[in-house]
């Protein structure tokens, strides 16, 4: 069984090549342009995974998140886009996508991203597990952190440095010795911390996006 | 000409020397000029002076000396405001001459008028130089000159008010006046209640208008920003058609280009190793037509070793570049904690054998391996798993 994608961006031609290069991979059941569409295509479609642009008229894939968790919390959004800032890129995975990608990956790959996502797991470039890196790098009072989300361990910071360095899951697991699905689960425990974490670094990126009221 | 061509260099001093500095000041510049001079802070004087010339007036003719005495620094936004001050100077002599003539032709009506009709000049002309600047305020950045003008807008206020004083305690008015003053008060502030609405609406038309400008101005900036860059990047994509190699080289130079327009619109002042890095993975990629994705964690100071570890990645950027080929990205990562500085290079391409590398060909023992150890750090290649080469770079930080 194929997955089912909804691909949300505001230019069509992104939406074509999209479509196009998944063919065979995944199924494409629809598409959609804005913030308001895409809340009505994704609730009325039901699919897998919803491949989500981070800039969209209308409040952006955050806005896409919210509208439709509130009738569907377990829809599934891996975020896609051009943009590198932090505070984009954190903004739209505390809304609650499982994963964040560049718009120049390959088809394969997306649709390797894709599957990931609709397994449950997440997905990180090596962009985010920088920015994850420097996020929970900084040093907290020890009476303000709450260990089981400020803090990343010792082992999930080794999987974010080698995906930081352009490593594959199965690669990680190869050379530190540890199975995919241990690999999978440190990276849906980072992102799960990411999610929840009130480190100020997260939250100021948040509070930039006007995702914290 | 010899005696300038033998001239020893002027002496630095050690102190600035006494000068007037009309850009610093409120006034003439003499306080900013003496608090440099003296190494304290100009309010400091400021405020001596104007004590000075409260309780005695000695203040003032002070600073009259010293203006007329110290010359002015020299320094471009001065220019405008001494203009300004010479006009109210010139004006102020002027009208002297003329009441002097009239004196003269005894068409005269008692000494009481000459200083208020004196300070009136002076201090009406200097109103008058505030208001009609030479051309409007640039919108983005009307900031510099405001306090200048609004003091020297007070000081030519005051000096009006002074002779409107003057003049009525000489043709002993003065009592009176407080019930006019009175009077003018409870007027003004009717009139203020009437008139508040319209210029409060006023006031905001002008700011919209002004909002509308700077919105206007952003566009045409960013309508040039693309014409010059995205634009010409497409016409040369149509024209490069038939190769895909310089049409994604193309491409991924105007992308970079853009998200540093986008993203970063400050380059970080001082070099540093990211951003040192940063530019190495430029360079490489512009050179050999493969992508370098780049990613840091951490930051750190350029110094020597430092610069030989960005050396030392750049070489090893550049040996991926060659090997990987077209197999995907160049993977460059560095992190800087808890005083050391790592560096991954990897590619993804059919990798080598550094044993199997000949002797002459010194790039990656020489440029990599032997410059990290001469700066104290460390370097190893080693193959990547799932294919490919992976470069570490390691040096502790001093």
């Amino acid at each position: 069984m194929k997955p089912t994608v909804v691909v949300v961006d505001d230019h069509a031609i992104f939406r074509r090549g999209v479509r196009a290069e998944l063919e065979d991979r995944v199924e494409v059941v629809g598409e959609a342009e804005s913030v308001e569409e895409a809340a009505r295509i994704v609730l009325a479609l039901k699919p897998d995974v919803v491949l989500l642009d981070v800039h969209l008229p209308g409040g952006g894939g955050v806005e896409v998140i919210r509208q439709v968790a509130t009738s569907r919390p377990a829809q599934r959004f891996l975020a896609l886009s051009v943009s590198d800032a932090a505070d984009d890129v954190i903004a739209v995975i505390r809304a609650g996508a499982r994963g964040y990608v560049t718009k120049t990956i390959g088809g394969e790959e997306l649709a390797d991203a894709i599957r990931r996502v609709h397994g449950g797991d997440a997905v990180f470039s090596p962009r985010l597990a920088g920015f994850v890196l420097d996020a929970f790098a900084g040093s907290m009072t020890p009476a303000e952190v709450d260990p089981e989300l400020d803090q990343l361990t010792a082992r999930e910071r080794e999987v974010l440095r080698h995906l930081a360095r352009g490593y594959l899951y199965k690669e990680i697991a190869h050379r530190l010795g540890i199975s995919a699905k241990t690999v999978e689960a440190h990276v849906s425990a980072v992102l799960r911390k990411l999610q929840l974490s009130n480190r100020h670094e997260l939250s100021r990126w948040a509070v930039e996006r006007r995702l914290v009221d | 000409m010899r005696a300038m061509a033998t001239a020893p260099p002027p002496a630095v001093p050690a102190r600035p020397t006494l000068r007037r500095d009309p850009a610093q000041g409120r006034l003439g510049g003499v306080s900013a000029g003496l608090a440099d001079r003296l190494g304290v802070d100009p309010r400091l004087v400021r405020g001596g002076f104007l004590f000075a010339s409260v309780i005695g007036g000695l203040g003032a003719i002070a600073y009259a000396v010293l203006w007329a005495t110290i010359p002015a620094r020299s320094g471009s936004r001065a220019t405008n405001r001494r203009a300004t001050l010479l006009v109210a100077a010139g004006a102020g002599f002027l009208v002297l001459a003329v009441l002097l003539a009239l004196r003269e032709l005894e068409l005269w009506f008692s000494d009481v008028v000459v200083w208020p009709v004196l300070l009136a000049a002076v201090g009406g002309s200097l109103l008058w130089g505030q208001a009609h600047p030479a051309e409007p305020a640039p919108a983005l950045d009307p900031a510099p000159d405001r306090t200048a003008g609004l003091y020297r807008g007070g000081f030519g206020i005051a000096l009006v008010l002074g002779a409107v004083l003057l003049f009525l305690q000489g043709s002993g008015s003065l009592g009176p006046l407080r019930d006019v003053v009175l009077a003018v008060v409870v007027i003004a502030l009717g009139l203020a209640l009437i008139l508040a609405p319209f210029l409060w609406r006023l006031g905001r038309n002008l700011a919209t208008e002004r909002a509308e400008r700077i919105r206007s101005q952003e566009r045409a900036e960013v309508a040039a920003h693309l014409h010059d860059s995205v634009l010409q990047t497409l016409a040369l994509v149509q024209k490069r058609a038939d190769d895909p190699r310089a049409v994604a080289t193309l491409a991924r130079r105007q992308e970079r280009e853009l998200r540093e327009w986008l993203f970063d619109p400050a380059p970080p002042a001082a070099a540093s190793l990211a951003a040192e890095l940063r530019r190495a993975a430029v360079e490489v990629e512009e050179a050999h037509g493969v992508p370098v994705e780049i990613v840091t964690v951490g930051d750190a100071p350029l110094d020597e070793p430092v610069r030989a570890l960005v050396a030392a990645a750049r070489e090893a950027l550049t040996n991926a570049a060659k090997f990987a080929g077209l197999a995907g990205p160049v993977q460059l990562f560095a992190e800087v904690e808890h005083g050391t500085a790592q560096v991954f290079v990897r590619d993804r391409g059919a990798g080598f054998d550094l044993d199997a590398v000949p002797e002459d060909r010194r790039g990656v023992r020489d440029s990599v391996l032997a410059r990290m150890e001469r700066h104290g750090g460390r370097a190893a290649v080693h193959a990547a798993p799932g294919g490919g080469t992976e470069v570490e770079l390691c040096l502790e930080l001093a």
